[in-house]
């Protein structure tokens, strides 16, 4: 599973890790994050997330 | 030290930075303010402090209005210390206990600054508080310029509090748009390419999001700077603009140099480009500061950078304007590099690996010249810069 980076602020989504604090459990990759999930440092968009 | 009343019962008590001339690296050579704001309503709030050490100045300022115990609570817009500096004395002044309303990014990163013992208020996007007579709705402006900026904004005066967002570092006898007129503009552009060229995907979006919730301004009060309240759109629409970066037809030649060579190389480009029929200026990377350069090269169509060769590589002045550069994300430039060498002559190859790495375009190889340019060699920089200057006055067509 690949990690993404937001390219507005540099977060890493670790999908080992998720993002459990807004509703990403550990383990979902990137694809499977939901279209309107928004990046937790930054509120960027996953349309601005590049894989690592 | 007095407050000034901006509006019935809304007073600046903020602090004036006469002589700060390095604002973490950018060069501030009409110093600052530091703009902190006070409601005084039924509930009293105060909006942002001041840079810790000028702490006192603002509770000085206060004090003309209000007894600074009687604040019932403290807003922080954005955690930088330059806002955030005076919190622990405020609080200390007006009891730990009063709320601390801020972002949820504010929250976590106020702690991280002075600890988790405030009474934080972590407020949602779009929730609104009220004082009495008149409210503040909050609004996210994650990344603009940190994760924890917020806008507070007054419906009823429609007055915005807008933190480090379309401020400026001036410190002068002017406090608002109307008496300094249009020569605050460059210090705003200079503020924009310093702190916020690499957020303008991001501004484009709020300004989006402001004309579709249809909010509308009689002042933009920033955290820094001169308060727009004459004409608070022109300020808005700078930003709009500034936010396309549109090529000019201008270019930047931004060098380095040892024994003049790499200066001469850069003197005699610019006068092609100028032959071209482009407005160019070369930059000693000595004689101006990083923040200066940049602020030149946010509306150039064209950024050519000269080094010399040192050591096998780039003369350092170079490779910190290249760091500063690269983190601020130009974009719409043709690029070119070039420099003088005594033998091995990497430079200008190292340069040009480096704009490609920002995403310029290099319509032309990098030239270099060895030792000290000559007659012929100052014609192929003459005619190098001509070319450049023929590609960016075709594109702009």
């Amino acid at each position: 599973m690949d990690k993404y980076v937001c390219q507005v602020c540099g977060y890493v989504y670790d999908p080992k890790q998720g993002d459990p604090e807004n509703g990403v459990e550990p383990g979902t990759p990137f694809e499977k994050v939901p279209e309107d999930w928004t990046c937790p440092v930054c509120g960027a968009g996953k349309e601005d997330f590049e894989k690592e | 030290m007095k407050p000034i009343e901006i509006a019935p019962k809304i007073y600046w008590v903020g602090a004036v930075d006469w002589n700060i001339r390095d604002f973490h690296g950018y060069s501030t050579k009409a110093g600052t303010t530091y703009n902190a704001y006070l409601i005084v309503d039924k509930t009293v709030a105060l909006i942002d402090t001041v840079k810790a050490p000028f702490a006192d100045e603002m509770l000085e300022r206060i004090s003309h209005v209000i007894d600074p115990k009687k604040i019932d609570i403290l807003i922080s817009n954005h955690t930088e210390m330059d806002h955030s500096g005076g919190i622990p004395k405020i609080m200390h002044f007006i009891g730990q206990d009063k709320p601390l309303y801020c972002s949820k990014m504010g929250k976590k990163n106020l702690s991280m600054h002075f600890g988790d013992k405030y009474n934080f208020h972590a407020v949602e996007d779009g929730e609104t508080l009220s004082l009495g007579s008149r409210s503040l709705t909050f609004l996210e402006t994650k990344m603009l310029h940190w994760p924890d900026s917020m806008f507070s904004y007054c419906p009823e005066d429609k007055i915005l509090f807008s933190s480090d967002a379309f401020g400026q570092h001036y410190a002068g006898p002017q406090r608002f748009d109307d008496e300094i007129g249009e020569a605050i503009m460059p210090h705003a552009k200079t503020y924009f390419a310093n702190i916020l060229l690499l957020y303008t995907p991001l501004i484009e979006k709020l300004l989006a999001r402001v004309t579709q919730m249809g909010l509308e301004f009689s002042m933009i009060l920033p955290d820094h700077g001169i308060m727009w309240r004459q004409d608070p759109g022109k300020i808005v629409a700078a930003y709009a603009r500034w936010s396309r970066q549109e090529p000019k037809n201008k270019a930047v030649v931004a060098y380095d140099t040892m024994w003049n060579s790499t200066r001469i190389m850069a003197e005699s480009i610019a006068e092609g480009l100028g032959q071209a029929g482009v407005h160019a200026l070369p930059m000693h990377l000595r004689a101006n500061d990083r923040s200066e350069v940049i602020t030149q090269v946010m509306d150039a169509g064209l950024v050519v950078v000269g080094s010399p060769t040192l050591n096998n590589g780039l003369f350092p002045t170079v490779s910190d304007f290249l760091t500063y550069m690269k983190g601020l994300k130009p974009k719409n430039k043709i690029g070119a590099a070039f420099g003088s060498y005594g033998w091995s002559g990497e430079a200008p190859k190292i340069l040009s690996s480096q704009l490609d790495e920002m995403g310029f375009d290099q319509p032309e190889a990098p030239l270099k010249v060895l030792y000290v340019p000559g007659p012929e060699a100052k014609k192929q920089c003459f005619e190098w810069g001509e070319k450049l200057g023929k590609i960016l006055v075709d594109r702009l067509k």
